[in-house]
């Protein structure tokens, strides 16, 4: 149950990041990638000694409403808070956990206790030393008031204490082998006791107009419209870090001026959605860049098909079967991505914790699609119609437009006729979250961990009108809910394995959602800057040990 | 007789005649669009980005492989249905309100001309995408949505002829002889203004296509129907690639565009020999 809500709270996050995304109303078309594997961002510069110094200029785009990380979670937000804010935890390209404000933790054997040491010499921006207090204050007052997705997560807890000043252990109700992948920057930073704890009013505490954190790097200035300057911290607990002396985030929020931006090398870093995918083919060849598009394997989105289980034919699921052997995803990949992402072929993410590699594939094959639709008794009428189908154009640009296309095109070849809609971000979230559509398309972040991001989209409990990011096509399927439900609090990595494995094989067969592509984002970093995507996280990272090249 | 001297006044105009036969073309492309190209303009026919002339392919394919001459001969029936309907609908609420105040002015044409610069204020353009926003795009709410905003100039050209030919003596004539007001405007004044209103008239069909392009150059088309517009928008982001996906029906846009405007010229030619062109004639 629990985990339902969690992951329904998720969404509303995520929500609020597409709209912010969808004000760039970025008419995303495409350019042809040469389908080249991507390159590392951390080049071989190795004879190169990390040295102090440095200026980086980074694109922040859309302009963040506020630089508080507990308070807003957008992209941007995150990018520029986590260098000013910290978690307990990081995490690797693998989703393992890294240290970060916690030096060291253990978890109890039987999964109930996890236990964090903290690193001693911390201090905050503005002096105060930092301890367990200000852990506590975080996740037992502090974000379960403002932050949706944290406050789920702890709300898992049976007690949060601190022994001493630099240990905290939660208590866990029941075990759920998730909670560690839940202590990243962006699901739970920090936030400094002194300043918040006297005024529970935390969304107009006047602290938020100038974040204090542990981080690397320290607020300076924002000129709204133009930059945020964060500035070292010389205070930093780890010595000689960092090595940069400023960090400049650049906001340009006409696309094809980022682009030239980064050409020119006005600005030496973009992310997410700052670069559209038609000019990451022309980005990636030019001398001064790097491209990688590693460090999203926290956040690891699969895009679907979104189906309305509840409409006739889509309620069979031969006709959704008969959807996939439809699609040519490759094509999907090659030619609507121009190469960013991968084919799917699991509910959850390659890069997620308990992805299964074995599954059946879809490929595709009209014959097999046409005879599980002649089987379900759809014959074509004297038009070659078998059905008709509307299809909700999901409004974030021309590649989910040419989609839309494509889906059109294809669906033809088998008999079915499908009519697109176009409609705003409002109208679609309306629609879908309604129920009101028979299929379009959609994504959700994973966050590292299936009952963290995943489940929430299959289970029958988060079937709930008006939600989005929730189960809105209305599967329901016991065995898939018990399987998530005793997933989720198995503690034998082994076990878990297998029920989530037996979970994605019967997803993958019943086709409630017609999954598309791993998607991926297009990074470009200025070949004189090392060690910029070193974790999962990726921009959102601290950037403590991100150094310049002098030329 | 006069059809002959019409079409010598029309002929006295080349660019006249080029445009008339630019719009032949652009005609006969889309009556028999469905022959030439039984496929739908949409279906994947070709391998993408396939440059003019390639693998058999006459102007090319765009980003998904769909052939751009197929596109450009299907859009040619949107774009001429769009701009021929919304004209049409655009001339009967526009004559209708500019005939009724030009013929009864007084308080019935304070009415209707204040209405009618309500909507002059109106930014065109702005009103169409807002309009079309609302109703969702589809080719009706498209053709409604440009008509609303086309008839103010036509009602405002009627308004002017009615109150001209009102005063003239045949009508004068006709009201003393106790004709109902339906068959004066119907039969004495609408028949003698028409010449100005086929004009403007197919000068409105060529800002209807331009309109019906810009809608669905930024998204707002008909999501079913290729239309040229959309091909311009839909391929402005692999311009630097590949240059003929937004070319061709860019060029189609301005030859139509053109055609009418020219047709419009003679037509002004032959219907108002004396006002038009004194240094040339």
């Amino acid at each position: 149950m629990r985990t339902v809500q969690t992951s329904q709270r998720r969404y509303r996050d995520r929500l609020r990041h597409l709209l912010s995304a969808s004000l760039m109303a970025a008419a995303l078309g495409l350019p042809v990638l040469s389908g080249a594997a991507a390159l590392s961002a951390a080049p071989a510069l190795a004879a190169d000694q990390p040295a102090r110094g440095g200026t980086m200029n980074i694109i922040v785009q859309p302009e963040p409403p506020i630089l508080q990380l507990g308070l807003n979670q957008q992209g941007p937000t995150q990018t520029v808070g986590g260098k000013i804010y910290q978690g307990l935890l990081t995490y690797d390209k693998q989703l393992k956990p890294l240290p970060s404000l916690a030096e060291s933790w253990d978890i109890s054997p039987d999964g109930l206790t996890y236990t964090f040491h903290l690193h001693k010499n911390v201090k905050w921006h503005d002096g105060q030393p930092f301890t367990s207090r200000d852990v506590i204050f975080t996740t037992t007052k502090f974000l379960p008031e403002v932050h949706s997705r944290a406050r789920a997560n702890f709300a898992r807890c049976e007690s949060i204490t601190a022994p001493d000043d630099y240990t905290v252990v939660f208590k866990l109700k029941e075990p759920f082998p998730s909670f560690i992948n839940a202590f990243e920057v962006a699901s739970a930073p920090i936030i400094p006791a002194h300043l918040y704890d006297a005024n529970t009013d935390y969304k107009n505490n006047p602290a938020n107009a100038t974040p204090i954190g542990t981080g690397p790097f320290k607020f300076k200035e924002w000129v709204k419209g133009s930059y945020i300057h964060l500035v070292r911290n010389d205070d930093y607990y780890k010595p000689g870090l960092p090595y940069l002396d400023d960090i400049y985030f650049r906001v340009i929020p006409d696309a094809a001026s980022r682009a030239l931006a980064l050409e020119s090398g006005q600005v030496d870093q973009s992310q997410y959605n700052d670069i559209e995918p038609f000019d990451v083919a022309r980005l990636k060849s030019q001398p001064n860049l790097n491209f990688t598009t590693d460090g999203y394997e926290f956040v690891a989105p699969v895009s679907w098909l979104e189906l309305n289980n509840r409409n006739a034919p889509l309620n069979d699921k031969r006709f959704r079967q008969a959807l996939m052997y439809s699609l040519d995803r490759q094509f999907i990949r090659d030619k609507i991505w121009f190469g960013l992402g991968q084919v799917a072929t699991s509910p959850i993410n390659s890069h997620t914790n308990n992805f299964e590699p074995n599954l059946p594939k879809y490929t595709k094959d009209v014959a097999k699609a046409k005879a599980l639709l002649d089987e379900m008794g759809l014959k074509p009428d004297a038009n070659g119609v078998r059905a008709r189908i509307r299809f909700l154009v999901m409004p974030y640009g021309e590649t989910w437009q040419r989609l839309a296309e494509y889906v059109k095109v294809s669906l033809k070849q088998v008999g079915v006729e499908v009519t697109l809609e176009n409609t705003d971000v409002a109208g679609w979230v309306q629609k879908v979250s309604n129920w009101d559509y028979d299929m379009t398309a959609n994504f959700t972040y994973q966050y590292g961990d299936a009952a963290l991001g995943v489940s929430r989209t299959y289970v029958s409990s988060n079937i709930r009108q008006g939600v989005m990011f929730s189960n809105t096509m209305g599967y329901s399927n016991p065995k898939v809910d018990e399987l998530f439900a005793s997933a989720a609090k198995e503690n034998d990595p082994v076990k878990r394995q297998a029920l989530y494995s037996e979970v994605q094989r019967i997803l993958v067969d019943d086709v409630p959602v017609a999954w598309l592509l791993e998607m991926q984002f297009p990074t470009f970093v200025s070949k004189k800057f090392n060690n910029v995507i070193t974790t999962g996280i990726g921009v959102n990272e601290s950037y403590e040990s991100v150094y310049m090249t002098k030329r | 007789m006069q059809s002959m001297n019409f079409w010598r006044a029309y002929a006295r105009n080349k660019g006249a005649v080029i445009g008339l036969l630019i719009m032949a073309v652009v005609v006969v492309l889309g009556l028999f669009a469905p022959l030439i190209y039984p496929e739908s303009p949409w279906d994947m026919v070709n391998a993408p980005f396939l440059g003019p002339m390639e693998e058999g392919s006459l102007l090319g394919t765009d980003t998904l492989g769909r052939d751009i001459a197929s596109g450009i001969a299907h859009g040619a029936r949107v774009s001429l249905l769009i701009g021929l309907t919304s004209t049409a609908v655009a001339l009967v609420i526009g004559v209708t309100l500019g005939a009724l105040a030009g013929f009864f002015g007084g308080w019935v044409d304070d009415t209707l001309m204040r209405f009618t610069e309500l909507f002059q204020t109106i930014p065109n353009f702005v009103l169409t995408v807002v309009l079309v926003a609302i109703f969702t795009p589809s080719q009706g709410s498209i053709v409604l949505a440009i008509a609303i905003v086309s008839w103010p100039p036509l009602a405002r050209l009627a308004r002017a002829e009615f109150m001209a030919l009102r005063s003239r003596e045949f009508v004068q004539a006709a009201i003393t002889t106790g004709q109902s007001n339906a068959t004066i405007i119907f039969r004495e004044i609408l028949p003698n203004s028409l010449s100005p209103l086929i004009v403007s008239s197919s000068l409105m069909v060529a800002t209807a296509v331009l309109l019906e392009s810009s809608l669905s150059f930024l998204g707002l088309g008909d999501p079913n129907a290729m239309s040229w517009g959309y091909m311009v928008g839909a391929a402005r982001t692999v311009i630097r690639q590949a240059w003929w996906m937004s070319f061709f029906p860019g060029l189609a846009i301005l030859l139509t565009v053109l055609a009418l405007n020219l047709i419009g010229e003679g037509l002004n030619d032959a219907l108002n020999p004396r006002v038009a062109r004194k240094g040339k004639a």
